[in-house]
């Protein structure tokens, strides 16, 4: 109502002054108002959408823009067609990168998926210690990663890290770890970077399944345990099922984000890529492309190897989407 | 923000349902009390419970207990096989050395002025759009909020090359804003799901309250202060956190906005990482450890909001 009023004034002495008698004279009423209204909605929101524009819708645009040309020498981009795509396709790194990008996938899944849920299991059915147990899980999250990577690169050092002291030890072969040669599909330089990848990031996982184990109704247990169930056939009939829409979504989440691995081999490996790029990611080899080559950085071949993982991750999250809602 | 409040409030109700609860459970979970109770079960969780807290503690704390006490050992001990277990000859001159060659006292402002900045802007703008998307519903508004829902889908770390590029040249404007804090403070605007969770905490504030306010003659930027935002401490709260946590540790994008400068502009995350190389092992881990100090303690602070808020936006992963 009061903007209404003010609106109604403010035209008036638009009119009274000859300000623009043109344009506010002619049309209905509320148009003015609403007009206002939305100008001063606008501008609260024009800030965040300047920032998305330029940090974000733009760069998505710009980036399959820039996947199909080439620098002109002399400054500026020419078209090139598809020659960013084949060169990359070309390049045995980039299949390696790849490869080890789902190798690093697979065991971040089989090691870094069901570990969290376990725990959160066990800690759910636990009377004391919880909050304590709690903070140990997510304290190695909140460290910088670059800290807790350099402290594992330290254990992993195979002169003097205390990983290979503890195979001493126990009389165990000891090992190269994050720089053992060789690329078998399970090679003991990936899972070096899982471990210390799992380390890391487990906690936020496990405190998510927690919270939705504590939202399972006591019943359903009570009921399965009168039929006879166990442990495990209550785990099975009850829990999981009760938690298979967060199982599902965390699922996806991580895949995701482990598609991504960047620093994790590139804080062990010195920005190196491990022995014979057995570490080396998709996300790194983009870093590489783009900034590491010192003279043949070339932004639209790493523009066109980000086209291919945005297009692949969509894929998968798309594809995981619509295959769950299937079943659901 | 509905599961902040039900996490909270299910914090609470637990609490004191633990407490009422001592003769007879009614919120049970995959073994029940009567099961624990008997002597088997009291001696199997006795173990468990040991177990878990043991292997918890040498998993969890123990590389802690080395990142902070490697640190404190000579260059020849920290590098000595095999490695000892605690300082045999106990040097705090290297976390002091530490301190001096690899200019921790900068690296630790920088991240703090990074990650403070950012949150600032951020409160700023994605309050502001979050608000405006939700109460004053502008035109075009519904396009506006599918377009940032759908970078959701997009992962950050695939755009690198193409916001480098243009942090290097902004379009229009032709700034080159590498180097600047900008570079790091204006891209974490750009965060869809800041706008998401606030603009969900915004719409279930009752429209009554601001329509009362607004026929009272209050401007939306008054009815977003007195009213919006006094209900909104706990998300924004929530926000802040995630935000400040995310700047602090984030890494590929501060080592190519912020990377190489004297005086150094890198954030503690990407310069100890830089110092790796020719620095003696036991000042790197005495910069790691000093590194680690701040968050460790924030966490330790903050931690019950810090857990509430994770099942609310820790989605995020």
């Amino acid at each position: 109502m009061a903007n209404v009023l003010t609106g109604v004034a403010r035209r008036t002495l638009f009119e009274r002054a000859g300000a623009s008698p043109a344009t506010a004279g002619r049309r209905p009423r509320a148009v003015l108002p609403r007009a206002r209204r939305n100008a001063g909605a606008w501008a609260f929101l024009i800030g965040a959408v300047l920032c998305f524009s330029f940090f974000s819708w733009y760069p998505i645009v710009r980036e399959i823009i820039m996947s199909f040309q080439k620098p002109v020498y002399g400054g500026g981009y020419a078209w090139a067609g598809w020659v960013n795509y084949t060169r990359i396709f070309r390049d045995p790194t980039f299949w390696q990168a790849w490869r080890n990008t789902l190798e690093f996938t697979v065991l971040a899944l089989v090691i870094g998926y069901a570990v969290p849920f376990v725990v959160a299991i066990v800690l759910n059915e636990l009377r004391h210690a919880r909050g304590f147990l709690r903070v140990l899980v997510y304290l190695p999250v909140m460290l910088p990663p670059a800290s807790a990577l350099l402290l594992f690169a330290y254990f992993y050092n195979p002169q003097y890290g205390l990983f290979n002291d503890i195979l001493h030890t126990l009389h165990l072969p000891t090992s190269q770890w994050v720089f053992q040669p060789g690329t078998g599909f399970i090679s003991t330089a990936m899972v070096s970077v899982v471990i210390a990848s799992t380390w890391m990031n487990m906690g936020s996982a496990t405190l998510i399944y927690l919270a939705a184990l504590q939202n399972i109704p006591g019943e359903l247990y009570e009921a399965a345990e009168l039929e006879g169930a166990g442990i495990l056939r209550r785990i099975r009939h009850v829990t999981i099922p009760q938690t298979r829409l967060i199982l599902m979504l965390l699922l996806m989440l991580q895949v995701v984000a482990t598609m991504q691995m960047f620093i994790e081999s590139f804080v062990l490996t010195n920005g190196g890529g491990g022995v014979g790029d057995n570490t080396q990611s998709v996300v790194m080899l983009i870093y590489q492309y783009a900034f590491a080559m010192s003279g043949a950085s070339n932004y639209n071949s790493a523009s066109a190897l980000g086209v291919v993982l945005m297009l692949v991750l969509a894929v998968f999250s798309g594809g995981f989407l619509w295959a769950t809602r299937e079943r659901g | 923000m509905a599961s902040v409040f039900t996490a909270t409030r299910s914090n609470r109700a637990s609490k004191s349902a633990r407490a009422a609860r001592r003769p007879a459970s009614s919120t049970r979970t995959l073994i029940s009390d009567v099961s624990l109770n008997r002597r088997s079960g009291k001696i199997i969780y006795r173990t468990v419970l040991t177990l878990v807290i043991v292997v918890f503690t040498l998993v969890f704390l123990g590389p802690l207990y080395f990142l902070f006490t490697d640190g404190l050992k000579s260059t020849q001990e920290v590098i000595a096989t095999p490695p000892t277990l605690y300082p045999h000859h106990v040097y705090p001159s290297s976390y002091v050395q530490s301190w001096n060659r690899l200019d921790v006292g900068l690296m630790l402002w920088n991240s703090v002025y990074y990650a403070f900045g950012a949150l600032a802007f951020q409160l700023v703008f994605d309050v502001a759009a979050a608000y405006s998307l939700s109460k004053l519903r502008p035109a075009l508004g519904n396009v506006v909020l599918f377009l940032m829902l759908a970078t959701l889908m997009i992962p950050a770390t695939v755009l690198v090359v193409p916001q480098y590029v243009t942090i290097a040249n902004l379009p229009l404007l032709h700034w080159n804003l590498i180097g600047s804090p900008e570079a790091i403070w204006l891209p974490s605007v750009a965060n869809a799901f800041n706008i998401f969770l606030l603009k969900r905490f915004f719409d279930s504030i009752p429209t009554d309250y601001i329509d009362a306010a607004s026929v009272d003659g209050a401007s939306p930027l008054m009815i977003l202060w007195k009213i919006v935002l006094p209900i909104s401490r706990p998300i924004i709260g929530v926000v802040s956190i995630f935000s400040l946590v995310a700047v602090w540790k984030d890494f590929l994008w501060p080592l190519l906005v912020e990377y190489g400068y004297t005086p150094t502009r890198e954030t503690l995350n990407v310069g100890i990482w830089q110092a790796a190389i020719g620095t003696p092992q036991n000042l790197l881990i005495a910069a790691s450890a000093m590194a680690a100090v701040p968050t460790i303690l924030f966490f330790l602070i903050f931690q019950r909001n810090i857990m509430a808020g994770l099942t609310a936006g820790g989605i995020r992963g």
